[in-house]
């Protein structure tokens, strides 16, 4: 008989298959949901020339911004790059030496959503008539025009919890849900750093967030630390 | 700056976002943006119930907590920490955004850079090779809120025009914007351009369309 048990004994064995070149998709607006020490054990583990999707670039020099500041990526997919406090992108993006896909923030979500659903493209009136539709199919339904998006997979998803259980049940704590339930989805191996690994069937099924089924890893950090208060130390990773 | 300085030259920044607040109707479901546009919550007139949405993923939001109350996994899209009112809900941006575009929010105020007669709005880049583009939730606002106002200063502080006849800097949406607070004006935006439908005390509408680059027309509520 074999138990389903996702989770895994340490941060660097949740990460330690990101390979060079992968799609990371990383949850957080900010630092509200930020999985900032999977990030970490991302930057121990060593991966580079990685694709990663956020909504931002990170701020000061922990979490997403020291990975990007070691160089570890090739290219962002983001909405808004050009946060308080973020410093490290504006830098590396000046020079040249990393790449920008800029999405509106919910068409981010929707291709986000759509790759983890099945949906190769879809049509959205966002962007219609302003440089970030440049290039792009048009349609028009019922009188009105519409850009073809397309859905958007990963390789890899990180992303915090608030608690969880052995099967991958998530929920999460208020607006640091964010783009974490979709990230799940969308990503070949979800990897979970929870504040809580509950025994199944300690979460109520009518407020299961994100069902196992999206879930690959699960690793505890009872006590993350807090991005804005490392950045505030002026903390810098590693 | 003295109180009578700031009635000769129009409306401050609380009075702009008072402006806006006395014209969303009771029940809204309302999306405020960064800056003058988040001080319209203070003004809204008593009696009124408003359900405020921030896209990150709170329908509900309440002000700021007390000092020491804040929660870093409690904020707005500015990424400042909030407050959940009662019958609050959270949720993830794919639904966040379903909500902004497939037309559920009523009311979007927004600050801008420009607006054109036609009703274009750009408030995301100036275009500049070496600027950074951000976008956020802007054209998805735009693109599907109900009804879009801009609260702005009529003019940049170089005294240029943000009511142009057609933009110069990247659209955010075309032909979204539906009236305009300033701090001289309340300005619709019509099928025949810019009409000016209240004046801030001690403007005179010759004064308002000197600062407007567009084609700006005086609404029949002037000659009250």
């Amino acid at each position: 008989m074999t138990m389903i048990d996702k989770s895994s004994t340490s941060l660097a064995e949740a990460v330690a298959d990101v390979f060079d070149g992968a799609t990371v998709m990383v949850g957080g607006f900010g630092e509200a949901g930020s999985p900032i020490e999977l990030i970490h054990a991302l930057i121990d583990q060593g991966a580079k020339n990685l694709t990663v999707v956020n909504n931002n670039t990170g701020s000061g020099h922990v979490g997403l911004a020291a990975l990007i500041e070691n160089g570890r990526v090739a290219r962002m997919i983001c909405s808004y790059p050009r946060t308080l406090g973020s410093k490290v992108f504006p830098e590396l993006y000046r020079s040249g030496r990393i790449e920008l896909e800029l999405v509106p923030q919910g068409t981010l979500a929707e291709r986000i959503r759509a790759g983890g659903a099945g949906i190769p493209a879809f049509f959205t009136a966002t962007s219609v008539d302003t440089p970030l539709a440049a290039g792009k199919e048009l349609r028009t339904f019922e009188g009105r025009d519409y850009v073809m998006e397309y859905g958007l997979k990963a390789d890899f998803a990180l992303i915090k919890s608030e608690r969880a259980d052995r099967h991958g049940n998530l929920i999460y704590n208020k607006t640091a849900r964010n783009f974490a339930p979709i990230m799940a989805m969308a990503a070949r191996t979800t990897i979970v750093q929870t504040g809580a690994l509950l025994e199944v069937g300690a979460i109520d099924p009518e407020v299961i967030i994100t069902p196992g089924i999206f879930v690959n890893r699960i690793v505890t950090v009872a006590e993350p630390a807090q991005e804005s208060r490392l950045v505030a130390e002026g903390r810098v990773y590693p | 700056m003295t109180a009578e300085n700031k009635q000769a030259r129009g409306w401050n920044r609380q009075e702009m976002a008072r402006r806006a607040a006395l014209d969303i109707p009771d029940g809204s479901y309302v999306n405020l943006g960064i800056g003058i546009p988040e001080m319209v919550a203070q003004f809204v007139p008593e009696g009124r119930e408003l359900i405020y949405h921030t896209e990150n993923g709170l329908l509900g939001m309440g002000p700021a907590p007390a000092v020491g109350e804040e929660d870093p996994e409690l904020i707005n899209a500015g990424k400042k920490a909030v407050t959940a009112a009662p019958g609050a809900a959270y949720f993830h941006h794919a639904d966040s955004f379903a909500m902004i575009r497939g037309q559920h929010i009523d009311v979007c105020v927004l600050g801008a850079m420009q607006i054109s007669e036609q009703g274009d709005l750009a408030n995301w880049s100036t275009g500049e090779p070496d600027a950074i583009p951000a976008v956020g939730g802007a054209m998805d606002l735009v693109a599907g809120v109900k009804t879009i106002y801009v609260i702005t200063q009529h003019c940049t502080k170089n005294g240029e025009p943000k009511l142009v006849e057609s933009c110069s800097y990247p659209l955010t949406g075309k032909g979204v914007v539906n009236r305009i607070y300033t701090d001289l004006a309340v300005v619709e935006v019509t099928p025949q351009g810019f009409v000016a439908v209240e004046l801030a005390p001690g403007v005179s509408f010759d004064h308002v369309q000197e600062k407007t680059g567009g084609r700006l027309v005086a609404g029949p509520q002037l000659e009250k």
